[in-house]
């Protein structure tokens, strides 16, 4: 199996749905020659020429209510967008249009695309190359949001995305892009299912519930506190609309308590839905609150590195915030 | 009316400057604006590429259109809303070589974000600068409100708005030449087409030749000008800005350009751009151009092009001394300027 670091999954996802199914299209800026300004279509227009890769003026609008238009007449295109930040322009389209489709034509219509967008900070993106704008897209019922952290998460939730039925806001922390390398598995046996958490650490003392670029924090705070004995379970959720709640639910019951990490802005982030929906559903298991760690509200991460660093969760604040649920 | 785009030809002659109205000592603070733009610019690619500075993009090869088309301004009294390439504008308009440092470098001081925003977001109250983020074109419906207040409250302020010829591809964009066209607002669009937008060429983002032919549509006139000439761009701005100050309404002003460098730091221009095509516009640099001219009219001698350099150089260096040395924005800089007043936590 082929070593592959996210943003190269994310590449061969494409290029493998493509030669699987001519109906898979990629447009969106400079996703042509230049291969995407994180190199996440490179060589695909050389490939599958410059029809099926096509490179959009530059306006998001027309680059999601195209890709509308295509999947209404039963193409499966993918759209990039720079940036998750530069989806805004795309808003109207997105949640008025492709989310509703099939809801306002009482099913005759459907709108089966993938909108990719990178995602999150930590990289000197500032204002409005770092943003986590998920729990707006979560919050839309028609659309259902992917935010993968691994290199073979990210290949085959992808491949599921683009054979999905229904319209996927696909969110790829760009952190990670070339963070790790990993063993990615080739074709069908690649696919992964949309709405499936993963336990990627097993413990007994609390249950973290985290996705995207969080999950490595956490482990790394959860390796501190288990130099004090106390054991973090960590969930990354992968799908985020809709979400696995039952695997949480079974950790709760098993840890009797949960703190959700998340990298956006702490009010009506996705992580306060998680928390709502785990206090309903656990209560009774429940030892302590089910605490939110997430990012101060102000309103975008800054450029300077010492204001980057104080906007961004670390493994010590996690460590801190993991800490303060365990002694609850 | 009828309204078609005009193309303008640059009249020669060693005094097309007085022609237009400008003193040699204009025409030399021109000259200056450009060369320290440039130089700045020079200096955060050396500091960008010896890792002492995570990000630059470029004025490089527009600073004609730049400079000369807010020259036509009166700075302090009207506005710009520039785009992230205006380092000419800005110089033009009161910011300093210090200022653009503390940006680059991003310190507590920078003037336009105090470190918040990455450098090229100029912004500044106290030089009627429209701060401006990064999503392009949102500027140029700023400009349109800005210039709405002027009109409202009697002023003749005129607002010059830049931007890239990929970002009139945004929606934004036709709103505000819509806009400004129904109240005839004081606001000169100004699009610097350098030919592309990241990698995509201008034929993947227009199926015109001249974004200029739009204006007709909004019902005011559209000029294509040598974004290399600084002297034309002047002209043509300096028409339009009188126009938009007789209450006649707004002007888009084309200024044919390219970037000399990739698009930013982050970019390699190898993969769309043609080296033969780099140089043959580098030939085309508006500062040796303007410099060659300005030779021929017996304006700029040996001895005032020396100082000029000197001037430039001082200010370059000492400008990136004090804002490599100057604090960071502090942890509690994160959470200020939110609201007005803190919210209860
Ligand atoms: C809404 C939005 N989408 C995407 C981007 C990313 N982006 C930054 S600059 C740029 C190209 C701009 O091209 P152009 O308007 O021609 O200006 P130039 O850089 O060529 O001067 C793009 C796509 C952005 N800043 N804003
Ligand atoms: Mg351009």
């Amino acid at each position: 199996m082929p070593d592959r670091t996210l943003v190269q999954a994310v590449r061969d996802a494409l290029y493998e749905e493509m030669e699987r199914d001519d109906r898979v299209c990629v447009l969106g800026q400079d996703v042509g020659l230049k291969g995407g300004v994180f190199k996440a279509t490179e060589g695909l227009q050389q490939r599958f020429g410059a029809q099926r890769v096509l490179d959009m003026p530059l306006a998001e609008s027309s680059i999601a209510a195209v890709a509308q238009g295509l999947a209404l007449e039963g193409f499966l295109p993918v759209a990039e967008m720079q940036f998750a930040d530069y989806s805004y322009p795309a808003f109207n389209q997105i949640v008025n249009e492709i989310a509703k489709m099939r809801y306002r034509s009482n099913g005759d219509f459907s709108c089966p695309l993938v909108i990719r967008a990178p995602t999150g900070g930590g990289v000197r993106g500032a204002l409005y190359h770092s943003q986590s704008p998920e729990a707006f897209y979560c919050h839309v019922p028609g659309l259902k949001v992917v935010l993968p952290s691994t290199p073979a998460d990210a290949k085959g939730l992808l491949k599921a995305a683009i054979r999905d039925p229904d319209p996927v806001i696909f969110l790829e922390p760009k952190k990670l892009y070339r963070a790790e390398r990993q063993d990615v598995a080739d074709g069908e046996a690649a696919v992964r299912p949309l709405g499936s958490a993963t336990v990627v650490r097993v413990g007994v003392d609390l249950t973290a519930v985290t996705y995207g670029y969080m999950r490595a924090v956490t482990a790394q705070a959860a390796a501190r506190l288990s130099q004090d004995g106390i054991e973090v379970e960590i969930i990354d959720l992968r799908t985020l609309r809709p979400w696995d709640v039952e695997t949480c639910v079974r950790s709760i019951e098993k840890t009797g308590r949960a703190a959700v990490v998340y990298e956006a802005n702490r009010t009506g982030g996705f992580g306060a839905e998680i928390t709502a929906e785990l206090a309903e559903r656990c209560f009774a298991s429940l030892d302590a609150p089910v605490s939110r760690i997430a990012s101060p509200d102000v309103p975008a991460m800054p450029f300077s590195a010492s204001l980057e660093h104080a906007f961004m969760l670390n493994p010590d604040k996690v460590a801190d915030g993991l800490r303060r649920v365990a002694r609850y | 009316m009828a309204l078609k785009t005009t193309e303008v030809e640059a009249k020669g002659g060693p005094s097309r400057h007085r022609s237009l109205g400008l003193s040699d000592e204009q025409a030399l603070r021109i000259y200056e604006v450009m060369r320290l733009a440039r130089a700045v610019d020079e200096r955060m690619w050396l500091i960008n590429r010896q890792g002492r500075a995570p990000f630059v993009i470029s004025c490089q090869g527009q600073e004609g259109a730049q400079v000369g088309t807010a020259a036509a301004l009166r700075p302090g009294y009207d506005w710009v809303a520039p785009y992230y390439r205006d380092a000419g504008v800005v110089l033009w308009f009161g910011m300093t070589a210090r200022d653009q440092m503390l940006s680059f470098f991003a310190r507590r001081e920078d003037p336009n974000s105090g470190g918040r925003q990455m450098p090229g977001h100029f912004g500044s109250r106290r030089l009627h600068i429209v701060t401006g983020g990064s999503p392009v074109a949102t500027q140029l419906l700023h400009a349109a409100g800005v210039a709405l207040a002027s009109k409202q409250r009697h002023e003749d302020a005129v607002t010059n708005v830049y931007f890239g010829e990929g970002s009139a591809s945004q929606g934004d964009t036709h709103e505000a030449m819509n806009f400004a066209g129904i109240h005839k607002l004081a606001v000169v669009f100004i699009c610097e087409n350098n030919g592309y937008a990241i990698s995509v060429p201008q034929s993947r983002q227009m199926a015109i030749a001249n974004l200029a032919d739009r204006a007709a549509g909004y019902g005011f006139p559209g000029v294509v000008v040598d974004g290399n000439d600084v002297l034309a761009c002047y002209e043509v701005a300096r028409q339009a800005v009188e126009r938009a100050r007789r209450g006649e309404g707004p002007t888009l002003i084309e200024a044919k350009t390219y970037r000399f460098t990739a698009h930013s730091s982050d970019d390699d221009d190898k993969r769309y751009r043609q080296a033969e095509e780099v140089a043959i516009w580098r030939q085309k640099d508006p500062i040796q151009r303007y410099a060659r001219y300005l030779r021929d009219a017996g304006t700029l001698t040996d001895e005032r092009e020396a100082e000029i350099t000197e001037r430039v150089t001082v200010q370059v260096d000492e400008a990136t001394e004090y804002a490599e040395q100057a604090p960071d924005p502090t942890p509690d800089d994160l959470t200020t300027f939110v609201y007005k007043q803190e919210l209860p936590s």
